[in-house]
């Protein structure tokens, strides 16, 4: 689950890392507010999940109180990337120094934590990495142990960091990595990080990705990780809250199936033989009538389905109850696109009975039943 | 694993513990004691419960354990089969928290232990045993070892391998998350030395480098056995997770034509969809017969 930006901040901040000066409103009156409160120049930057807010014009500046309310009326007008923006940030301009980057991840490779930081910050980063490698330093930490006193000041000592430099840079790191463990943090990322004048290392912009398997420990978030965001279209929030592994995508074949990476190989096959799908839905290990329904009903009722495809190889999931379920779609609101249905496994006898009864058909292989599907729509 | 295996089951009296016990003992495998924190002195289908694994192995013999607690105590039930000196440990939960995975992984590695998962289906050696909750009937004994990164792919793959007469030895998930105890490389490793197999196939999918590094091994080693994979997730957009925590393709890293161009140049027969994979087999005889 990513965090908004203020949100990321105001948790920074209660663990002793400087972030800019500021304060997030959902009005313009409230940012001019801010901004007069605050002083100096300001920055109004949408608070939106999706990365690439700068250049949709999601970040503007302005020197008054009055020009902030005009240009965060702006920018909470946008949608940006199909986000619509709801809350600002207005923080006061800082000088830097210098401008940073680093990061803490879960680096699922090496399996620990890694820090990766440079000197070069306040631009793309995968840019960075791209052109000139020997700028990005990354160093593993313990998975145990994590981020010691050492660890760190030798990542300062790297970027060019003495003195007390050196401690207060290390003192920046050691608390971004607390926010990582205490958060159960995938990622936490400030880019730029600035060094101002006096010598203090600032967060300026700060971006944070908890763990959701993590999301037990942190009632806080709960609620939040709910909400609709630009990241979650209606049709895959609907289903998610149904409790069904859904990504939404831009064909017109429905894929219904069981398990991860059965239902990735379906939509791979859809592809293969010139169809495309128009989602990605996992029921689930052991799932029932109910759920296979749910399934079909919110397929089935999208506009842009043209066909559904089921692809069940039941092994703790059993055919009996995946046919009951499509049935009882059958019976109460009728299939409302065509269905193609391969379903092999436990207790397929029943399955087909049950489907047979119903005037419907199961195939046995998977790619006989994909080109079905794909000529249902060809048609 | 196999026959000889003495398996503890963690989270025996839990629905799926209890139902995959039963299906276990029905394949073969010995179960020879479970855990419930609170419930010991009470059995499950037909097993004795302990309170702790500790506790079970005062009473028995065991080498394995398999793993059904929830996610929020996953972490602490491996490091008890691990303190108990248990080896493989297959953790069947899904949705560990990352950091709890880390944590455990280290902690195995540091005394000797194997993990299997988390997220895994489990580890069958075909006909004889399984610590895990594939259907055991699709799997047919043979030469071919399998590893994947999901579970109804792996049953799919494996049954249309047994559907054109290629039997298998050990056939294991590592997992779908983005940690797991065994990746393709160790895998390969231990392949390698098992004189049963003489074929590996990989089941790889998109998200993280796993395949990649296993090309990387298998060329660098001149790996002395046949290979084959095939990789889903082909179609999936950048950036979605597609159902597996693991599964997410991260700017242009962890794509399905990357991970399938590594392997072809490391010499592995990629298959482009799943039931080309046993026309490969049959097609090019392996290079040890």
């Amino acid at each position: 689950m990513k965090l908004f930006e203020y949100e990321a901040k105001s948790i920074a901040q209660n663990l002793g890392i400087n972030t800019p000066k500021g304060a997030v409103a959902s009005t313009s009156e409230e940012a001019r507010d801010i901004h007069k409160r605050i002083g100096g120049e300001a920055v109004i930057k949408a608070q939106v999940l999706v990365a690439g807010r700068g250049k949709a014009g999601g970040i503007k500046f302005a020197s008054k109180p009055d020009e902030t309310r005009d240009r965060a009326s702006e920018i909470l007008s946008m949608t940006i990337k199909g986000e619509k923006v709801k809350k600002v940030l207005i923080e006061q301009k800082a000088t830097a120094k210098k401008e940073l980057f680093a990061s803490i991840v879960l680096d699922r490779a090496n399996r620990c934590q890694t820090v990766l930081a440079s000197d070069q910050g306040g631009i793309d980063i995968e840019d960075v990495a791209r052109q000139t490698p020997e700028k990005v330093l990354r160093h593993r930490l313990d998975p145990v142990f994590g981020m010691r006193s050492y660890d760190a000041r030798l990542i300062a000592l790297k970027l060019g960091y003495q003195g007390i430099q050196q401690s207060t840079f290390s003192d920046f790191l050691s608390n971004l990595y607390r926010l990582s463990v205490i958060y159960d943090a995938e990622l936490v990322e400030s880019n730029p990080v600035i060094e101002m004048q006096d010598g203090r290392f600032l967060a300026a912009d700060l971006r944070v990705i908890v763990d959701d398997n993590s999301l037990f420990r942190h009632p806080e978030f709960q609620e939040r990780s709910k909400e609709i965001s630009g990241e979650v279209t209606a049709l895959e929030s609907k289903a998610r809250d149904n409790g069904l592994a859904f990504v939404e995508l831009d064909g017109d074949i429905g894929i219904i199936g069981n398990g991860a990476g059965l239902v990735m190989a379906t939509l791979d096959l859809v592809k293969q033989y010139g169809g495309k799908p128009a989602n990605f839905c996992d029921v689930g290990g052991g799932a029932n009538a109910e759920h296979v329904a749910t399934a079909l009903q919110i397929i089935q009722g999208a506009e842009k389905v043209r066909a559904v495809f089921v692809n069940i190889l039941a092994g703790i999931t059993r055919c009996d109850e995946v046919a009951k379920g499509i049935v009882d779609v059958k019976k109460v609101m009728g299939l409302k696109k065509p269905l193609v249905i391969r379903m092999v496994g436990t207790n397929q006898e029943e399955g087909r009975r049950i489907l047979q009864s119903a005037g419907l058909t199961a195939m046995d292989k998977m790619d006989e039943a994909a080109r079905l599907a794909v000529s249902k729509v060809a048609a | 694993m196999g026959k000889q295996t003495r398996a503890i089951v963690q989270g025996i009296t839990g629905n799926q513990g209890s139902f995959h016990t039963r299906l276990m003992l029905d394949y073969g495998t010995k179960i020879v004691a479970g855990v419930t924190p609170g419930k010991g002195g009470t059995t499950s289908v037909g097993v004795s419960v302990f309170d702790t694994v500790a506790s079970a192995l005062e009473r028995t013999d065991a080498d394995a354990s398999i793993i059904f607690v929830p996610a929020p105590f996953a972490k602490e039930a491996g490091m008890e089969a691990i303190d108990a000196g248990l080896s493989p440990v297959v953790i069947i939960t899904e949705m560990i928290p990352a950091r709890d995975s880390m944590i455990l992984i280290e902690y195995a590695r540091t005394r000797g232990a194997t993990i299997i998962g988390p997220n895994t289906p489990g580890i069958i050696t075909a006909g004889e045993a399984k610590l895990g909750i594939m259907p055991g009937d699709v799997f047919k004994p043979g030469k071919v070892g399998l590893a994947s990164r999901s579970g109804t792919l792996t049953y799919e793959i494996a049954a249309s391998l047994t559907h054109n007469g290629i039997g298998q030895s050990t056939c294991l998930g590592i997992g779908g998350d983005p940690f797991t105890g065994l990746n393709f490389v160790d895998v390969l490793k231990l392949f390698r030395d098992d004189p049963g197999t003489d074929t590996v196939v990989l089941i790889g999918e998109i998200g993280g480098s796993a395949e990649e590094d296993a090309a990387t091994y298998i060329r660098d080693t001149k790996y002395p056995k046949r290979v084959a994979a095939y990789i889903a997730g082909r179609a999936a957009p950048p950036g979605k997770r597609m159902g597996h925590a693991g599964a997410i393709i991260t700017g242009t890293e962890g794509t399905a034509d990357a991970k399938m161009k590594s392997l072809r140049e490391a010499g592995v027969l990629v298959a482009e969809v799943p039931s080309e994979l046993p026309r490969l087999l049959l097609q090019q005889v392996s290079p040890l017969q």
